[in-house]
């Protein structure tokens, strides 16, 4: 015999509902509240190793044309950037950025002794150690450690998904994770949570560990859910999975809420087989929701302190499979889009295709240093400590 | 402090096993734990029944082939196959394990079978050779740490993980070799780099057939001497494993991991001194030293007891050992293991899963508050993973697929039928004035506890099964549930 719920779990609260009202009505006085220099970073995870080849193309070498006779995209099919390189032309949006300065591309990222395995390499830039290393907390995890010391409420980092990524999990504090704000308030708002929450004595180490996270995610979703309502975009996004998320991310950019970073995840990238199909799709979703999500906040004045970056865990192999697709590669590019970039366009120089290692491209520039980067001179916040090391600054930011 | 017979029982039987079940939970105010220490070996005695899930299907294409040059033959469409297959039944293994875990009266042996998939974690999407290791795993989880060490060094899924079949005379692969050392054995710091690239040439030709047998290639096979670790001598792979068991690190490191998974993650350095000390001197014998912390007087002390996160595997276990229940659907259980981070077979790298606080974060502290529920009244999931790359490996539309996959549990819920009738009989005698406060301790081992006034006014008074149930309910959707 099944029981219901609501005999064991008196749900429902008015506590928020009341108090919420006056900033609501706030809103409406004041579109603009949030005060320039507030930065913000939105990390976009491309998953299952993107085809970097195929995304940025090298549409004037001959040996691109050579080991893909199948899947290489012609001169004319590509959107034109430069002479010597075109975007995808599922990515149409981006030349528009490249326009007007607001795109840069960092090609060849990597680390050394690749690993080609999703899971191994996902970590290592998740957690960013060496290949040879093992750690069990996230880049963005441990900003929030260095970060958020006594901070009352952990949302300094907010992953749009219903699981945590591993990159948001520091050694004492942790992202916090949802895939809808209203969502996570109902199913948050739990009289029976709430009380126990509040009858809790501190005693054993642990189980206030446990109270503590359980008190900040019940006063963090009442908080998001509030943010979240203050300025429903007008926009309209894509009703894509990521076309959703990055709605819900510009609507909290634009309240006061006190996040810094920003995560979602797109895929599968892991193009073994008919690549351009999938490749056309997934970049679809991506170009268009980044179109909406750019020109919203450029219209409501954010987009010059918001930046947005692109990594996969690896790219392909330089040569097509027999499949129509490529198989698990190494070095890959990254996409930088802001309104705040101090280099624009092409940061560095396409791959060199003539010097391969058994087949794969060779990394030029450590994606740690783009971290350190980001970290110290878009958070203001201390890389080395982070990073546990002192990585090169670049200078795109 | 006298503590009560029960609290201490339970403790055993939760670190020791998946906690009490519905049958054995009134029985524990009664006997002493030294008693129950003893029924815990006898039940775990037998050599386990080796777990085999493969599909026919596979057996017949793979069966059908010696070797690995054989393997290239196959077509592109059968491999893919066999991959799709592996990945199906590696579904049904961790569902068949789960089952052992909740099910079988072996509790020591699957317990610490755990202990040792996670220390020799290893993900390969291979039916025949993760069933091996199990098995290998599973027969010698509290036998020589010795034999059980050589039998994984020398598994074909352990070898293939771990890139040893790339491990040759002209072109050494170190990545077997060194996590044999910071891993397995000695534990990162105690070794050099050099100890690593002497011992990855020990172990080139350590390889395995399609069948599933480790094989040594003598021609790929560095015959040439090797200084490791102090000693020189044309070593081969189990020299480099009988040097790395004659060194004492390796039984302090091993000790310390079984004393901070079993006992406490704030390490007693005298405590584990000594055990490491008694373990190296017994040949590593793993049941001596077991038995020396679950007959320790030490090991029932309050700051011990109610103070370890369950790992989900623990907690799934532990829920569905004191409610006896049918699901409708047991893949429910993969995807409550994918949500709270730990899914058998998939460890989320070589050092296998952190535990402790890392199990927890907003997302994962609230589904586990919540999965009594979703258990029990049929409440929605409403959870949608992330695509697996790994286990997904580039199928075509596959995000999509998977998606359909993950829709139909978040739609449907976790419909369960739980037998309350026997989970009432564990408080039979139980007057009603004691009630509240003998389910409490019967769900909980924390000092901690939600109090019972404020408990009262969430509870069902219809009917003494209800109370009984809303009581059991409301006590697994606290925090204080999740610590053992």
């Amino acid at each position: 015999m099944l029981i219901k719920r609501k005999q064991f779990l008196q749900v429902g609260s008015l506590a928020t509902a009341s108090f919420m009202l006056p900033k609501f009505l706030k809103a409406f006085e004041n579109p603009v509240m949030v005060p320039a220099g507030n930065k913000v970073v939105v990390v976009i995870q491309l998953s299952g190793g993107n085809d970097g080849l195929n995304t940025v193309i090298p549409i004037q070498n001959d040996i691109y044309y050579r080991e893909r006779p199948k899947l290489g995209i012609a001169k004319l099919q590509a959107v034109r950037l430069t002479d010597e390189v075109g975007l995808n032309p599922a990515l149409a949006a981006f030349k528009d950025l490249y326009a007007d300065g607001s795109l840069g591309i960092l090609n060849n990222v990597g680390y050394p002794n690749p690993d080609r395995s999703h899971f191994r390499s996902m970590d290592i830039w998740q957690t960013a150690s060496s290949s040879s290393n093992y750690i069990n907390t996230g880049w963005i995890g441990r900003y929030l450690d260095a970060q958020c010391n006594g901070c009352i409420k952990p949302t300094q980092a907010l992953e749009i998904d219903d699981i945590l990524s591993l990159a948001l999990k520091g050694e004492t504090n942790n992202g916090l994770s949802f895939k809808d704000p209203r969502r996570l308030y109902s199913t948050s708002n739990e009289k029976y949570f709430k009380d126990i929450a509040a009858d809790h004595h501190k005693g054993e180490e642990t189980a206030d560990y446990l109270y503590k996270t359980m008190s900040e995610t019940l006063s963090s979703a009442d908080y998001i859910f509030q943010q979240s309502k203050l300025h429903s975009t007008v926009e309209t996004y894509p009703s894509t999975g990521l076309g959703k998320d990055l709605k819900i991310i510009a609507t909290l950019i634009k309240s006061d809420i006190n996040t810094k970073v920003y995560y979602v995840s797109l895929g599968s990238f892991d193009t073994h087989v008919n690549q351009q199909e999938q490749q056309k799709r997934l970049f679809t979703e991506l170009n268009d929701a980044i179109n909406v999500f750019s020109n919203d906040l450029k219209k409501n004045n954010r987009f010059q302190d918001v930046l947005m970056m692109t990594f996969s865990e690896f790219g392909r192999r330089v040569s097509q499979n027999a499949s129509g697709g490529t198989d698990h590669g190494t070095a890959n590019n990254m996409f930088f889009i802001s309104g705040g970039l101090k280099e624009k366009g092409m940061l560095n120089a396409l791959p060199n295709l003539a010097d391969l290692n058994e087949g794969d491209l060779k990394h030029t520039v450590d994606f740690k240093d783009v971290y350190a980067t980001v970290l110290n001179k878009w958070l203001g916040a201390n890389d080395k400590l982070i990073l546990g090391k002192q990585c090169n600054y670049l200078q795109f930011i | 402090m006298l503590l009560p017979n029960r609290l201490k029982n339970q403790h055993l039987l939760w670190r020791a096993g998946f906690g009490p079940t519905a049958e054995n939970a009134a029985s524990l105010d009664g006997i002493t734990a030294k008693q129950l220490w003893e029924l815990l070996l006898k039940t775990s005695g037998k050599k386990p029944e080796k777990i085999e899930v493969a599909d026919n299907l596979i057996d017949g294409l793979v069966k059908g082939v010696d070797d690995l040059v054989q393997l290239e033959k196959l077509s592109k469409e059968q491999k893919r196959v066999i991959q799709k297959q592996s990945r199906e039944d590696l579904k049904t293994l961790n569902i068949r394990w789960l089952d052992e875990m909740i099910n079988s009266e072996a509790q020591l042996r699957e317990k610490m079978s755990l202990f040792w998939h996670g220390h020799f974690a290893c993900r390969v999407i291979n039916i025949y050779f993760q069933q091996q290791l199990l098995s290998i795993v599973r027969t010698n989880a509290f036998a020589k740490f010795g034999d059980l060490l050589r039998e994984v060094s020398k598994s074909p899924a352990m070898l293939q993980f771990l890139n040893n079949q790339q491990n040759k005379k002209q072109h050494p692969n170190e990545n077997f070799a060194r996590e044999v050392m910071e891993l397995f054995t000695l534990g990162r710091g105690n070794y050099t780099e050099n100890d690593v690239k002497e011992a990855a040439r020990a172990f080139t030709g350590w390889g395995f057939n399609l069948k599933g047998e480790f094989v040594f290639r003598r021609f790929q096979h560095d015959t040439g001497n090797k200084i490791f670790l102090g000693k020189t001598g044309n070593f081969d792979g189990d020299d480099i494993l009988d040097i790395l068991l004659e060194q004492k690190q390796t039984a302090f490191h091993i000790t310390k991991k079984i004393y901070s998974y079993f006992v406490n993650e704030k390490i007693d350095d005298g405590k584990v001194a000594w055990l490491s000390n008694t373990f190296y001197e017994s040949d590593y014998d793993i049941k001596k030293l077991i038995e020396a912390i679950f007959t320790s007087d030490w090991f029932y002390e309050e700051k011990n007891i109610g103070t370890k996160i369950k790992s989900p595997v623990e907690l799934i276990a532990g829920i569905r050992r004191l409610l006896p229940l049918t699901l409708q659907n047991e893949n429910t259980q993969l995807l409550f293991q994918r949500a709270l981070g730990q899914i058998l077979f998939y460890p989320p790298n070589v050092a296998g899963w952190p535990g402790g606080k890392s199990w927890i974060d907003s997302s994962t502290l609230m589904l586990r508050l919540r999965i009594p529920q979703i258990i029990t009244a049929n409440e929605v999931i409403n959870i949608r993973p992330k695509n697996d790359d790994d286990t997904m490996m580039g199928q075509m539309m596959q995000d999509r697929i998977a998606d359909k996959f993950n829709q139909s549990y978040a739609d449907k819920g976790a419909a369960a039928d739980v037998d309350w009738s026997s989970v009432a009989t564990i408080f039979e005698s139980v007057p009603r004035e004691n009630l509240l406060p003998k389910i409490s301790d019967t769900i909980l081992q924390t000092k901690s506890r939600v109090s019972n006034i404020l408990l009262a006014e969430y509870l069902n008074k219809e009917n003494r099964e209800n109370y009984i149930k809303s009581a059991i309910i409301n006590l697994m959707s606290t925090p204080e549930y999740q610590l053992c």
